[in-house]
């Protein structure tokens, strides 16, 4: 149990918002893409025109079962979608098509480490458009601005929204959560599970009670968080923020807050009492979902293995850390790059491979902002690269080297091009390897002279001096190995 | 007729089509026949909102063309179709009778409307209805009321009144309605023709305006039956675009119009037959109506459906609840009136301030009202347990019964002003049709004379969901029984 101050328990319950990659929306056949010009993807029913019908998209709700699936929940043979009525501007029809209390999914549960996180439910829902307010000075805030303009290519995409039960119990609970259900979603290949793009959006409730108590205190509910890192924050900010409320003997409202990223604080939205009576009702324009055993039995079926099992099977397979393995599963694309690599012959060991991927490629991917499928350097070209250094044809300093030049596309990203163009070529030849290092020694008789004379201190501190020299005028392609060995017997005992 | 028409106007659509097929008439003649008849005498019926001479003719035009080319022509090939403003139409605006969507032009075509041009028919006009097809007299129009070409005092019903005058007053021998609480066969009723309300789900409802979403239903109007099922044959069936729409392919009907009713069941529903308020006139046509049927050879008795009297206030609740979420989307952001305002919440009140009537804004309180928070057990919730009850006992009376028989309307066609200051009495005009908007099953109505003033009376034949064929058979049989064939009077008409 975690606790903010000494006597109280956070309770977290988080809502997920996943955009789900399907070709075309949820009741239309408009192209589901991001970044289009404006009003491109819109037809009569996305744009709620009078008359206009949905048609229920079967991918959708296929994606739905494989979330259902993968979370371990119970798939009940039919559901039906409700309308939630309340106007916004960016809503056609003003109300929006959802799921109530019939959902597609109900009672799951995600595993984040060895605890069990309940999920209460996973509905399907249509996204709504996206209203910029311009002019007027006000960066793009309401308040001030001249006028609105909207956009409704995102009305009608697809959404499943899934809720967790109240599990968490501390904002570092509540990311590795959201970070282990995004990597679930992208395993499944249901979503492009981007934050920052807004296709996974989180919102979370959450409220203290006495250390030791059973009854749930009153939560608020926390949005616009777009980041893990923005996520515990807020949640850290909004735990200390109730304690002291709660600590000064006052009460927690019932309301929604904003989470300010840059002022690292939230601020009250609406208070309950001003929320909307949505006035759910079943939509009459869309049957029951009734999706039949045949239909979940292929989903089951082809199900792909899910990250937490990967996971071990990687640990197991290559020997490697928890750490390690929990990196290349929780970041896209990473573990299929990882495979890939070993896969592609050579005798690329998994634990070299997970080496290298861990460390200076994911530095590259975080600072370059790329996916792994999208790299200068194929899998295929880091097998290339740790095999040589694994037969000693490459340093691992000047692997290092050529890893950025492959990164940079240098070479068509081939490591092999790369040492040949740059003559990088380790060289293990005895014969020129001694020569250098007499040649070093003869150039430096008085520093030979204080290593006869020198204790182990002295002694250790000039030895690295001559391999230093030695490598430097070898441009750093002597193998280390046998270039220490040639030492240690040309310099006297 | 009026000069100028030849004979073309007044004939049924098999008569229109069959003469354009052969060649004896252009389908271009048959339409300026009619836009000539609407240009000489809709200035007192005004059953049309919009008609565009010039969009017809090229309709009519590209026909001809098909005929010239040597194309096999569809069934309705150069019929003129009156359409009630409830469906989109490419080439014509759509209001559904609403300011709020005055000038509205829609980018699509029902799907209805797109199957009927497939069908060679011509779109002659858009008709006037009561404003998003609530109400039961056409004065809730957001432009001008219709007048009943029987009487032009009187009202033609509603909502699809403009469609059921115009087909009466020879504008068009076929027109499209809508039928969300009896909207086709009640100014059907009073107009003097036929008007048929499919079962939920037959006709797509893709395109057309929405009301009341799960009890919306298109349908024909016709001065004959054959001509009603030749109208719905050429429009019904699955369609993919609407996910309520009924996937098995419809039984045909036109084909088995004439086999008889020997030996069919049919139950004259008591509580509607003998509603409160019920016209003497109205009573007697049913009673004549059982007559006709048992001289045809059916067997006539009477069924109990205790719960049709709830069923006015079940639909009270059910579809202005779905209205007041259908309607939401009228906001003026995005098309239709926009109310000048500072800021959005703002510019929203206004316009639906502006763009609405009485009747649609009492209809959005309303079920605003019944789906609220607290209280949609008692309101929604309820009415639609109602809804399983009358189900559940009209599926008791069809274990008995093929068809049922009651009264389209308890009166005849009432005085323009009459009951628009008073709603309860209004909505009284549809106890009898109600039911089947509810079922989700399939009715018609059938002319069945004229009353001492001189005004048409409805009888309504109802069949089960998916019960056309045998529906159809029992309304040809009463047809054939009453062999009404009065056309109402109007100024400046001859023959």
């Amino acid at each position: 149990m975690t606790e903010v101050r000494t006597g109280w328990e956070t309770v977290i319950g988080l809502e997920v918002h996943c955009e789900l990659a399907t070709e075309t929306k949820m009741f239309c056949s408009c192209p589901n893409d991001f970044g289009a010009e404006p009003n491109t993807h819109v037809c009569p029913t996305c744009l709620g025109l009078p008359g206009s019908l949905p048609v229920l998209n079967e991918r959708a709700v296929e994606f739905a079962l494989r979330v259902g699936e993968a979370l371990h929940c119970a798939v009940p043979t039919e559901s039906i979608f409700h309308r939630k009525n309340y106007f916004y501007p960016d809503m056609p029809k003003n109300y929006q098509v959802s799921q109530y209390d019939e959902p597609v999914c109900g009672n799951g549960w995600l595993m984040i480490g060895d605890k069990r996180i309940g999920i209460e439910r996973a509905h399907l829902e249509e996204d709504a458009g996206k209203t910029s307010h311009m002019g007027g000075g006000g960066g793009g805030r309401v308040h001030g601005a001249e006028h609105s303009l909207v956009d409704y290519n995102r009305a009608g995409v697809p959404l499943l929204e899934i809720v967790s039960k109240p599990d968490l119990r501390s904002p570092d609970e509540a990311r590795a959560y959201v970070a282990e259900l995004r990597s679930v979603l992208e395993a499944i290949g249901v979503s492009d599970v981007k934050m920052e793009e807004g296709s996974l959006r989180v919102d979370a409730n959450i409220s203290l009670r006495p250390a030791g108590s059973e009854t749930l205190g009153t939560r608020a509910e926390i949005k616009n968080m777009n980041s893990l890192r923005s996520l515990a924050r807020a949640l850290e900010y909004e735990a200390e923020r109730q304690a002291e409320v709660l600590e000064s003997g006052g009460t927690v409202v019932q309301e929604t807050r904003h989470w300010d990223e840059e002022a690292g604080r939230t601020h009250s939205l609406r208070s309950k009492e001003e929320s909307h009576d949505y006035r759910y009702f079943p939509e009459p324009d869309l049957v029951p979902l009734q999706p039949s055993d045949e239909w979940r039995e292929r989903v089951r079926a082809a199900m792909p293995e899910l990250p937490s099992a990967r996971k071990a099977r990687l640990m197991e397979a290559w020997g490697i850390s928890d750490v390690d393995a929990s990196v290349l599963v929780a970041t896209a694309g990473l573990a299929d790059y990882a495979e890939a690599a070993v896969a592609a012959g050579g005798g690329a060991s998994g634990r070299d491979v997970t080496n290298w991927v861990t460390g200076d490629l994911l530095a590259h991917l975080k600072e370059s902002g790329r996916t792994p499928s999208a790299l200068a350097l194929p899998a295929a070209g880091l097998a290339e690269l740790v095999k040589l250094v694994a037969d000693g044809t490459l340093s691992r300093p000047l692997a290092k080297e050529v890893l950025s030049a492959a990164l940079a596309g240098e070479n068509g990203g081939s490591p092999a091009a790369i040492v040949a163009a740059r003559g990088l070529a380790q060289v293990s030849d005895e014969g020129a390897l001694a020569a250098a290092v007499q040649a070093v020694l003869d150039a430096h008789p008085a520093e030979v002279e204080r290593y006869r004379a020198g204790d182990d201190k002295a002694r250790k501190k000039l030895r690295g001096f001559f391999m230093g020299t030695v490598m430097a005028a070898m441009k750093g392609k002597g193998n280390p190995g046998v270039l220490n060995r040639l030492l240690d017997e040309a310099l006297p005992g | 007729m009026s000069a100028g028409t030849d004979g073309l106007t007044g004939r049924t659509a098999a008569e229109l089509a069959a003469l354009v097929a052969g060649g004896e008439v252009s389908a271009v003649e048959v339409t300026d026949a009619h836009l000539a008849r609407i240009e000489a005498l809709d200035g007192q019926v005004r059953s049309f909102l919009c008609v565009r001479p010039e969009v017809a003719r090229s309709a009519a035009a590209a026909v001809d063309a098909a005929r010239a080319a040597g194309e096999v022509l569809g069934p309705l090939a150069g019929v003129p179709v009156a359409v009630k403003d409830m469906f989109c139409t490419t080439d014509l605006p759509t209001t559904a009778g609403s300011r709020i969507l005055e000038g509205w032009q829609p980018p699509y075509d029902s799907t209805a409307v797109s199957r009927l041009r497939a069908a060679g028919a011509v779109v002659i006009g858009k008709t006037n209805l009561d404003e998003f097809a609530m109400g039961s007299s056409t004065e809730n129009s957001g432009f001008f009321p219709t007048a009943n070409p029987w009487d032009l005092t009187r009202v033609p019903g509603g909502s699809s009144g403009g469609s059921a005058a115009a087909v009466a007053a020879g504008f068009a021998p076929l027109a499209l309605g809508t039928d969300t609480g009896g909207s086709i066969r009640q100014p059907a009723a009073l107009c003097g023709v036929v008007g048929l309300r499919p079962t939920y789900g037959r006709v797509s409802r893709y395109g057309i305006v929405a009301y009341a979403s799960s009890l919306d239903q298109a349908g024909p109007f016709a001065t004959t039956v054959a001509d009603t099922a030749r109208l719905l044959e050429a429009m019904w069936g699955h369609d993919r675009l609407d996910s309520t729409s009924i996937p098995s392919a419809p039984e045909a009907v036109l084909a088995g119009l004439d086999a008889g009713v020997a030996g069919l069941r049919v139950g004259v529903v008591e509580e509607l037959a003998g509603v409160e308020g019920i016209q003497p006139e109205v009573r007697s046509a049913v009673d004549a109506a059982g007559t006709l049927f048992e001289k045809a050879g059916a067997v006539v008795d009477t069924v109990s459906v205790p719960s049709v009297e709830y069923g006015l206030s079940a639909y009270y609740i059910i579809a202005p609840a779905e209205a007041s979420s259908n309607l939401a989307r009228y906001d003026g952001v995005r098309y239709g009136l926009r109310a000048p305002a500072g800021e959005v919440a703002q510019m929203n009140a206004l316009t639906r301030e502006a763009g609405f009537g009485t009747e649609v804004k009492r209809r959005i309180m309303l079920g605003t009202y019944a789906l609220s928070a607290g209280y949609y057990d008692a309101y929604y919730g309820q009415a639609q347990r109602v809804r399983t009850l009358i189900i559940r006992d009209f599926s008791r009376a069809y274990e008995r019964f093929d068809v049922l028989l009651a009264p389209t309307s308890p009166t005849t066609a009432f005085e323009l002003g009459a009951k628009t200051a008073d709603p309860l009495a209004m909505y009284l005009s549809d106890v009898c049709t109600i039911p089947t908007n509810l079922t989700g099953a399939c009715a018609i109505s059938v002319p069945a004379g004229l009353d001492g003033a001189g005004l048409p009376v409805g009888v309504q034949v109802l069949a089960p969901a998916l019960g056309e064929a045998v529906l159809f058979r029992a309304a040809r049989a009463l047809e054939a029984g009453f062999a009404f064939t009065a056309r109402p009077a109007l100024a400046g008409v001859s023959g």
